[in-house]
């Protein structure tokens, strides 16, 4: 984390600071147990035996401890198929997306660029305003893209926003050495392949996590474009089961918090591999946000 | 984000010339000197130094290449094809629509009890979201600002941002199963002897579960850029401060606040932009029939007559009525937040 704006030390408290101080941690400490409270109930139902979810026992921990409900989940072939089509259409994706994003950006950082400004302006206006569901639904349709992975992976290829960190953040690479770089005979390829972006390391890292995120949690745009519950990304798994579950608690029965047992392995095992690399690319990204979004 | 520069350059009387400030990036450059003014010559010249940057940076243009032809095919096109809504659109055919039937969709969309049920959901919760989630992320940013303890601030931080990561069908699953009728909610309740309460059918409790899962899920990230907005503020204000005796309280008031300001309004103008298409994703996960008279927003309703029924060119229309809404919110809160404190987007 970059620095703070440094509170008066420790002499310099007056006693009402230090009842606040004590206030806020405390103010603290509930945000971040209100925040993790429904993954942990989470977990704890995944792993929790039928009947005491029924009962509606489970809350921090689980009760009657199994694995069953994963097997469950695992023998249905639909869930593997979604899943590796989750895996594919994300790593298809972010590699889409980062070449464009990564091109781009470059390009605008240059100061000197001219028509530079329409460019900055073309990719800001998609920020404020955008088509609509139904143009872009025709447009994706018109080009016959339904039904195919490129329905995925091609309309949400740029992300202005994402645009914009990287931008900040070739702006304030050293000039001299792309300079040094090109008096020793580097084409702007070669200064960008070889240079700018083995040096670019913590921003494309913050990249592929946002990108990657993003196209791992969609889920509308295979609602819309895909006809073949077999070419579904695991979110629409978990939609469905959601959906399923809904009605049968309008019917009142049992069988609603026997799914919601299914469901929070689902929901689980969906948002699994974020958890795992989350804790490690996190430090990346706060300082990418942070260089991006502030200059100088 | 440059808002620093445009705003100090907009704060003159001459606030009204909007265009000019927009141009301003690198095209201002081009413009033809006085003295030499026959189209003729302003046209070679433009053209010569158009051919003279090409040779030069060819390289990067071609950098530039596709990703235009992206924006242009796949965010330009669609805002073009809004013209649907005045041309009946056929299955098969052109996605402009096919034949000129002026008004006739708007004014179905007029009369259209759904769309005004929709419209006034949208309202509601817009203002809702504005009120009571614009607000948390500053406070949550300054209260992370004034903990000492860095592996605690980290350790926050690394908390409250996480459920911005999680898919939006994940938040709704862990939502309906969380005020289930044995889920945690209701269970709490049973302790004051409430309930329990069949949240998912009672359109009363839709705004409050809404809005919940929308300060769960955003106010956290919310506060990066706040925080990254906090480090600029320069620690000789606050020394100064400190040296006419202001208390932490007043620093605060007066040094940090203004501080954040431009990031604050750029956000604000940003959401008050993003007003009328609230959570669509999540409402459409969210509600059912049941819940309609208070969930149902005009994006779900343009979904529902749109993709569900087929009226692609009466889904336009309220698309476009949705979009028009926004525009004029947006362009007045930058017209008005320019007027008053000096900041704006553009």
């Amino acid at each position: 984390m970059l620095g703070t704006s440094a509170p008066a030390s420790r002499a310099d408290d007056s006693p009402g600071y230090r009842v606040f101080r004590w206030i806020n941690t405390v103010f603290l400490v509930l945000v971040c147990a209100a925040t993790l409270y429904p993954f942990v109930n989470v977990i704890a139902q995944a792993f929790s035996a039928e009947e005491y979810i029924t009962r509606g026992q489970v809350n921090l921990v689980p009760r009657g401890f199994n694995l069953t409900t994963f097997s469950a989940v695992f023998s249905d072939d639909r869930f593997w198929i979604n899943y590796r089509n989750t895996v594919v259409y994300t790593v298809v994706a972010t590699a889409i997306a980062i070449t464009l994003t990564t091109m781009l950006a470059y390009a605008i950082s240059k100061k000197h660029l001219k028509g530079r400004g329409f460019i900055i302006a073309v990719a800001l206006g998609t920020m404020v305003f955008n088509g609509g569901i139904i143009p872009n639904y025709l447009l994706v349709e018109g080009l016959g893209m339904r039904n195919t992975i490129w329905a995925i992976v091609i309309p949400n290829a740029i992300s202005a926003f994402n645009l914009l960190i990287m931008k900040s953040f070739f702006e304030n690479f050293p000039a001299e050495l792309e300079e040094a770089a090109q008096i020793d005979g580097l084409t702007t390829y070669g200064v960008l392949l070889r240079v700018v972006l083995p040096l670019s390391r913590a921003v494309i890292a913050t990249m592929v996590l946002f990108y990657a995120v993003f196209f791992w949690n969609q889920w509308f745009p295979a609602l819309l474009y895909f006809d073949d519950a077999d070419q579904y990304p695991v979110t629409m798994y978990l939609r469905n089961l959601m959906a399923a579950a809904l009605v049968n608690e309008d019917l009142g029965t049992d069988s609603a918090q026997i799914s919601s047992n299914i469901q929070a392995v689902a929901m689980l095992l969906t948002m699994l591999p974020i958890l795992c690399v989350y804790p490690f690319v996190q430090r990346y990204f706060v300082s990418g946000v942070m260089l991006g979004a502030v200059k100088q | 984000m440059r808002v620093g520069n445009d705003s100090r350059r907009a704060k003159g009387p001459t606030t009204v010339a909007v265009p000019a400030a927009t141009a301003a990036d690198g095209s201002a450059k081009t413009r033809p000197s006085a003295t030499r003014r026959t189209p003729g010559s302003w046209l070679r010249r433009h053209l010569r130094e158009w051919r003279v940057a090409l040779r030069k940076d060819w390289r990067l243009y071609t950098l530039v290449i596709l990703p235009l032809a992206y924006f242009a095919v796949f965010r330009y096109v669609p805002m073009l094809g809004n013209v649907v809504a005045v041309r009946r659109y056929r299955p098969g055919g052109s996605i402009f629509g096919d034949e000129f039937v002026g008004l006739y969709y708007i004014r179905q969309v007029i009369g259209d009890a759904g769309f005004w049920n929709a419209f006034q959901n949208t309202i509601v919760l817009g203002a809702l979201t504005l009120v009571i989630v614009f607000p948390l992320p500053i406070i949550l940013a300054l209260s992370l600002n004034e903990v000492r303890s860095r592996l605690f601030k980290r350790f926050a931080q690394t908390v409250s941002y996480l459920p911005h990561f999680m898919s939006i069908v994940v938040v709704a699953a862990m939502v309906m199963q969380l005020v289930s009728i044995r889920g945690t909610v209701n269970q709490a309740l049973g302790l004051f002897d409430v309930g329990p309460i069949s949240f998912m059918q009672e359109p009363d409790w839709f705004r409050t579960i809404y809005i919940s899962s929308e300060v769960w899920q955003t106010v956290g990230w919310g506060t990066i850029l706040y925080l990254a907005a906090l480090t600029t503020v320069d620690s000789q204000l606050y020394e100064a401060a400190r040296v006419d005796g202001a208390s932490r309280w007043r620093q605060t008031w007066h040094v940090t606040l203004p501080g954040i300001r431009p990031v604050m309004i750029v956000l604000l103008i940003l959401n008050i932009g993003n007003f009328m298409a609230v959570g669509f994703e999540k409402v459409l996960l969210l509600y059912n029939p049941l819940l309609y008279p208070t969930a149902d927003v005009i994006s779900t309703y343009l979904y529902r007559i749109g993709l569900e029924i087929g009226n692609y060119s009466y889904a336009a229309a309220i698309g476009l009525f949705e979009a028009a809404i926004g525009i004029i919110l947006i362009v007045s809160a930058n017209f008005i937040s320019r007027r008053l404190v000096g900041e704006s987007l553009w």
